[in-house]
């Protein structure tokens, strides 16, 4: 198939930024306040990677999973397959990271470590948590396109790569698969749509490769 | 072979001939029309792509926007609107529209079949039918060749079944352009859709004038470049002489080139504004250029 590398990322951008742009307000639109329980999961969860319990490792993984599956039907499902038909393909993905996270997530420890690649997941997952839901209005669209962590994907993809790089245990790298293939692909989707935050998902992506390789390497 | 040629070219002059009556929208002049080689159909030369700008979801206000669009598109004398279900809602926003405000009896509504399994093209047909709600489409083009003996045999089937008035098949870009020629040069088609426009001229060498022998309509897509063209041309002068050809914007000008190549039936650009449509509707108002002037015009932004 040589005429493939005839095509540009343009010919597989399906809708306009204005319809992208507003299809994320009108699903904030849809789920107020659920914004406001989600940061503070968030919260709670920033609270039990600093104090662990014997309990709070699997909450952890727990909530992130309920999270994933929620995106998968509430985001990709529901919202994102009525502008793009490749939607419905991925949202089966989003519901296997929300079964990897119940089968090895439950068994890690979430919590900030100082070694490793600690600080770096921290600060990916503060990033997401607080920083994320204000490049909207940043970038100059209404704070209605805010988005949040538990409620569109992006962000919750970055802080699932910050946590799961603070996390210890066996295996912990197969949950950054699905997470890491989301923000490869909304970064080729954001970058053909113009807009400046793709990078953030790009940098998510080589902050969370570099270590593993590097891991690996040794 | 000339006959068909001539055909055409008769098709060229025949301004406004033969517009079918539409319901509810009103008709203030006379396009330039073109008559399809197969049948005599007359068809205005200027119709409505929807890739991307009909592609707004659930969204009511964008929604409203495009059934605005297509309003303004047949109050103008517009017929062909070109879809596909490669171009997500874009068919229900279209279905959407044609129930707001009545089906003009003028529609020619074009499709497409894009599926890799040829069993599976007339449950897609079939979809698609129902999204844009009409009895029947007019036009089935196979996608950018995918399965395309497959599908062509079920549109073939569905012509004789008297399913469906044309066939057709697309590509864009100059993709496959080898392949293209040999499928036009072996089947029987009504409709061929490939990319045309003031820089992108490759189709002229060999393309249109073998639609033109085979008696075969050419539908242009990607006018503008997706828009890349006009943003480009956006910061520079009309030359003065554009009046002389009727054009008063960079959009009207190059539609007036494509459409004015005889080979050429229908240019399909894309719009979500009113503003636009009747802009670009309003290009198919003669005087069109003739041949020495296309050169100038090609010229001139060649050397921009
Ligand atoms: N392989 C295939 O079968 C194939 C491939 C490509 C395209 N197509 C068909 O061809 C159609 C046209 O191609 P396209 O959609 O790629 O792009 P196009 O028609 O070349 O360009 C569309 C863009 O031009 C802008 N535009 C339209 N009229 C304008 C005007 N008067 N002034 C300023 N800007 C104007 C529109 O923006 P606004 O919304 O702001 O007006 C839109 O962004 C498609 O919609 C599709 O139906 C078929």
């Amino acid at each position: 198939m040589s005429e493939w590398w005839t095509y540009s990322a343009e010919d597989f951008l399906l809708f306009s930024p204005r319809t992208y742009w507003r299809m994320i307000e009108r699903h904030n639109e849809a789920l107020w306040p659920a914004q406001l329980l989600t940061f503070l999961l968030g919260a709670a969860i920033l609270l039990w990677l600093i104090r662990p319990r014997p309990w709070s490792h699997r909450v952890i993984a727990g909530t992130l999973a309920v999270l994933w599956a929620w995106l998968a039907w509430s985001f990709l499902w529901e919202r994102y397959a009525t502008i793009n038909w490749a939607a419905p393909y991925v949202a089966p993905l989003f519901a296997l990271q929300a079964f990897l996270l119940l089968l090895i997530g439950g068994r890690l420890r979430w919590e900030v470590g100082r070694a490793g690649q600690g600080p770096v997941g921290l600060t990916l997952f503060l990033s997401a948590l607080v920083l994320h839901p204000l490049v909207a209005p940043l970038m100059g669209r209404s704070l209605r396109g805010a988005e949040t962590f538990g409620i569109t994907p992006d962000p919750t993809a970055i802080a699932t790569i910050g946590l799961v790089l603070m996390a210890a245990g066996r295996r912990s790298w197969l949950l950054l698969v699905v997470p890491l293939a989301w923000c490869i692909g909304s970064w080729a989707t954001l970058y053909t749509l113009g807009a400046p935050e793709s990078w953030l998902l790009l940098v998510a992506v080589l902050l969370a490769i570099i270590p593993v390789t590097r891991r690996h390497a040794d | 072979m000339t006959a068909t040629r001539r055909t055409v070219l008769k098709g060229v002059l025949a301004a406004g001939v033969a517009m079918p009556t539409m319901r509810a929208w009103a008709q203030p002049g006379a396009p330039t029309a073109r008559l399809i080689p197969s049948t005599g159909e007359a068809i205005p030369s200027v119709g409505l792509g929807t890739w991307i700008t009909f592609n707004v979801g659930d969204d009511v206000e964008l929604r409203e926007e495009c059934a605005a669009v297509m309003q303004a598109f047949f109050q103008a004398g517009g017929r062909m609107i070109d879809s596909s279900p490669m171009y997500g809602s874009s068919q229900e926003v279209i279905g959407y529209g044609l129930r707001k405000f009545g089906r003009p009896t003028g529609l020619f509504a074009a499709d497409k079949v894009w599926i890799s399994s040829g069993p599976r093209g007339p449950s897609q047909i079939e979809h698609s039918r129902s999204l844009w709600g009409v009895p029947h489409f007019d036009l089935l083009q196979v996608h950018n060749l995918l399965s395309w003996e497959e599908h062509l045999r079920t549109l073939h089937a569905m012509k004789a079944a008297g399913q469906l008035r044309y066939v057709g098949i697309t590509t864009s870009e100059g993709r496959r352009h080898e392949q293209f020629e040999v499928i036009m040069r072996r089947q029987p088609l009504d409709f061929v859709q490939v990319t045309y426009n003031i820089v992108d001229r490759e189709v002229e060498n060999r393309i249109l004038p073998l639609a033109a022998d085979r008696g075969m309509g050419v539908i242009i897509n990607r006018p503008f470049q997706q828009g890349a063209l006009l943003r480009r041309l956006s910061g520079r002068r009309l030359p003065a002489w554009a009046g002389d050809i009727g054009a008063s914007s960079w959009a009207q000008f190059i539609l007036k080139f494509i459409i004015s190549h005889p080979a050429v039936m229908v240019a399909i650009p894309a719009t979500s504004q009113v503003a636009h449509v009747r802009e670009n509707m309003a290009s198919m108002a003669t005087p069109l250029p003739d041949a020495a002037m296309r050169q100038r015009m090609a010229v001139y932004v060649r050397d921009l």
